[in-house]
């Protein structure tokens, strides 16, 4: 998959890789698909150690906050025109039914509203096809949240 | 009633509450504890912890965690209350974030705002050094198994 339709896929690029990068998105083996369009694609293979219901082996509802929350955020990087800073403003879940033990959960988000301070995000989780959903996300994001960059200068390509 | 909640029903008897924790695989993944507050009611800990950070350069805890922490504080709240046969499910979760979560210990505690026959309604609210300066507010819709 190609960042070529981002608002700057350089950027893109740069800020999806660090967003699946950070250490809680590492210790839940968050993996970056790519992104088609402006909509990243995010994959979380299923673990035991993920487990919120032992009885069942369902998934735990923080494990699909998290990669929801990851996936918006990325969705915002492709449509930044420069490097920025963001931070999570609200989140709000529905979980629309469980997730099945053993199966990979996929999260796509698009940045439906780039606004001058807020980004506007929605996402949806599932396993086999967006059309038939566990999960939808909606987040609001504050831009320029941060004076101190997340990706260090030495870092960007 | 599932061998789980069996279990989990003599942990709470018992006030077992690591063993609680241990049961829950991405809680003990977290790294939450949790025990008696000084006026008996819940509180729910999260000791930082490098793997559950979401920005390097502040540092500060990962937004999905947190979020994970207060959902996970929510749904063992309503499970001390034996507001449910079976463990509740999560209907839907609402997180604003307040301030970032600095590398330090994250706190919670739940408040049971409504309690119906099917579902149950919680307000769950996050803090550092300051209960005053709360990190993230969230509530929560849970759907309970009462058997009737």
């Amino acid at each position: 998959m190609s960042h070529a339709d981002a608002a700057n896929p350089e950027v893109l690029k740069a800020m999806g890789e660090l967003f699946v990068s950070l250490p809680h998105c590492r210790t839940l083996g968050f993996e970056y698909l790519g992104t088609v369009g402006r909509k990243p694609m995010l994959r979380v293979q299923w673990r035991e150690d993920l487990v919120g219901n032992p009885a069942t082996g369902v998934v735990h509802g923080g494990v699909i906050t998290s990669i929801v929350d990851t996936t918006s955020a990325v969705s915002v990087a492709a449509n930044m025109q420069d490097y920025e800073t963001i931070a999570t403003l609200d989140l709000r879940i529905d979980y629309l039914k469980a997730a099945t033990p053993g199966k990979a959960i996929y999260c796509t988000a698009e940045c439906y509203r780039m606004a001058s301070q807020i980004a506007f995000t929605r996402a949806v989780c599932y396993h086999d096809s967006p059309d038939d959903p566990i999960a939808h996300g909606v987040a609001t994001f504050m831009r320029g949240s941060n004076p101190k960059p997340m990706l260090q200068v030495e870092d960007k390509p | 009633m599932s061998q789980f909640m069996e279990t989990f029903d003599r942990l709470r008897d018992e006030k077992r509450y690591a063993e609680v924790i241990a049961s829950v695989p991405y809680a003990r993944l977290m790294g939450v504890e949790f025990g008696e507050g000084d006026d008996g009611e819940l509180l729910f800990s999260l000791p930082f912890y490098e793997r559950n950070v979401g920005n390097t350069t502040l540092p500060a805890l990962h937004g999905g965690l947190i979020g994970g922490f207060l959902e996970n504080a929510a749904l063992l709240h309503l499970m001390w209350g034996r507001e449910s046969q079976e463990a509740p499910k999560i209907v839907d979760f609402s997180l604003d974030y307040l301030r970032s979560g600095r590398a330090q210990t994250l706190y919670a505690r739940c408040e049971i705002t409504k309690q119906g026959k099917r579902v149950a309604h919680v307000l769950i609210e996050a803090w550092q050094e300051d209960r005053k300066k709360p990190v993230a507010v969230a509530r929560a819709h849970f759907l309970l198994s009462t058997g009737s």
